[in-house]
């Protein structure tokens, strides 16, 4: 076994260290929320879901992006490890998807007292990614696991990038004619503290999200380099 | 020119086929009749047109993931699409072809749809007209992509659906706003934009999801 595949396996990997600096991170960034920032004078405590609801959002877009990316990469150098990598990313994503969900769900209840609101574009969108890379998962365990799978989900991952933008338009289309904007989201102009809570958060989820990709790649590797090792030894 | 001309052979390989055996288009017709009987028994009494009009996509829809479902039935049963992957052509002209093939169908659907709602519910305008064809050319360009995705999976006929709808979305959007609204241009021009950004991302993808 080379050095690189060794590292590759998990000996001398950063994932504790990532995963010290992601547990830092979003603790600093509790504190921050809940102890320095000033309470919204319009919607008050429930305002603070915002810290992590549109960072964890921002964070599921950068991982279908990121994804999406390394689909690229495997389509163009055709090698292995980047299916696996893109796979990891949609993966991270789809989960931050679904606490977009859940955290802009509570928001909507909190604030205008419906657990979904169809005016709520962003919401929707991600309702829309959620379902089409719940599919990917369903395509992907369909399929017999080799080049043709990686090659297939790669199409996939990639089409969802541009599914992105144009849902969005899709939706903002829709809004103005099949359903009337009922409430808006004007926020009142953030305060200093308020966008410095904002982005400590941010970069915070945006760790979170690293390390846990990190650790779940760790994790794919080794099992598979268990089972080779297994094949190797029963042959 | 050697391309068009494989395309052109293609679709016409599949257009025979359909016309020989017969077994996805009447299939079709038959479908989205029936959905809108079933559909104007759904709406309850008083329901308006508009609320019509947003069936009638559905059922286009629904019909269109029908054939989508069988497009690829001929390759596979025969095995013939291993024998196209190597023939001496470029691997989009592949999708070209069945997508012609399958835009075509979905013209022949509408031929019987539309003035099937027409006479069920309610007058079908022009603009709503221009939305369906537009929206043929995007449902072909990614339904037959995604329809040969799905061939290669374990749960062919049960995937293809769960694959197509999230992207089918921004279509229904597009062809609703078009029939309804009062400035029908911009749904158009979106249709147009949807159709263009897919179509090119299909053509340059298809190459990677029929070969290793």
């Amino acid at each position: 076994m080379s050095t690189s595949s060794l590292n590759r396996s998990g000996f001398g990997s950063p994932v504790p260290l990532l995963a010290v600096l992601a547990s830092g991170l979003v603790g600093i960034a509790l504190a921050l929320v809940f102890f320095v920032a000033p309470e919204d004078a319009d919607q008050g405590l429930s305002q603070k879901i915002f810290y992590f609801h549109v960072p964890i959002a921002l964070t599921a877009y950068a991982c279908f992006g990121w994804g999406a990316f390394k689909a690229l990469l495997l389509l163009w150098r055709k090698e292995e490890r980047y299916d696996l990598e893109s796979y990891v990313a949609v993966h991270q994503g789809t989960i931050f998807g679904a606490l977009t969900l859940a955290t802009g769900s509570i928001w909507a209840k909190a604030s205008w007292g419906h657990w979904w609101l169809w005016s709520e574009n962003q919401l929707v969108l991600f309702l829309v990614l959620f379902l089409f890379y719940s599919a990917y998962f369903m395509l992907r365990f369909s399929i017999e696991e080799g080049p043709r799978r990686a090659n297939i989900s790669a199409v996939y991952a990639l089409f969802g990038i541009a599914l992105v933008p144009v849902s969005f338009l899709a939706i903002r289309l829709a809004e103005n004619v099949i359903h009337p904007t009922v409430f808006t989201r004007e926020g009142p102009q953030m305060t200093g503290t308020m966008f410095f809570t904002f982005c400590v958060a941010w970069v915070a989820i945006s760790a979170l999200a690293y390390a846990l990709y990190r650790l779940e790649l760790l994790g794919k590797r080794l099992d598979s380099n268990l089972r080779e090792l297994r094949e190797a030894l029963s042959s | 020119m050697t391309f068009l001309a494989d395309v052109a052979t293609l679709a016409r390989k599949d257009l025979r086929l359909e016309l020989r055996a017969r077994d996805t288009l009447p299939a079709m017709l038959l479908f989205v009749v029936s959905t809108l009987v079933v559909f104007r028994f759904a709406l309850p009494e008083g329901a308006d047109d508009v609320a019509a009009q947003g069936l009638l996509w559905v059922a286009l829809v629904f019909t269109a993931l029908l054939g989508l479902a069988r497009a690829w039935a001929p390759e596979r049963e025969g095995g013939a699409l291993e024998g196209l992957v190597l023939a001496p052509t470029d691997r989009s002209a592949i999708w070209l072809g069945k997508s012609a093939a399958v835009f075509i169908f979905l013209c022949a659907l509408d031929a019987v749809a539309l003035p099937a709602f027409a006479l069920f519910f309610a007058p079908v305008n022009l603009s709503t007209v221009a939305g369906v064809l537009l929206a043929n050319l995007g449902i072909c360009a990614i339904g037959t992509l995604l329809a040969a995705m799905a061939a290669a999976s374990r749960t062919r006929e049960l995937i293809l659906p769960l694959l197509f709808l999230p992207l089918a979305i921004p279509l229904v959007v597009g062809g609703v706003g078009a029939g309804v609204s009062a400035e029908p241009a911009r749904f158009l021009a979106f249709l147009g934009l949807y159709d263009g950004v897919f179509a090119i991302l299909c053509w340059a993808s298809f190459e990677y999801v029929v070969s290793e």
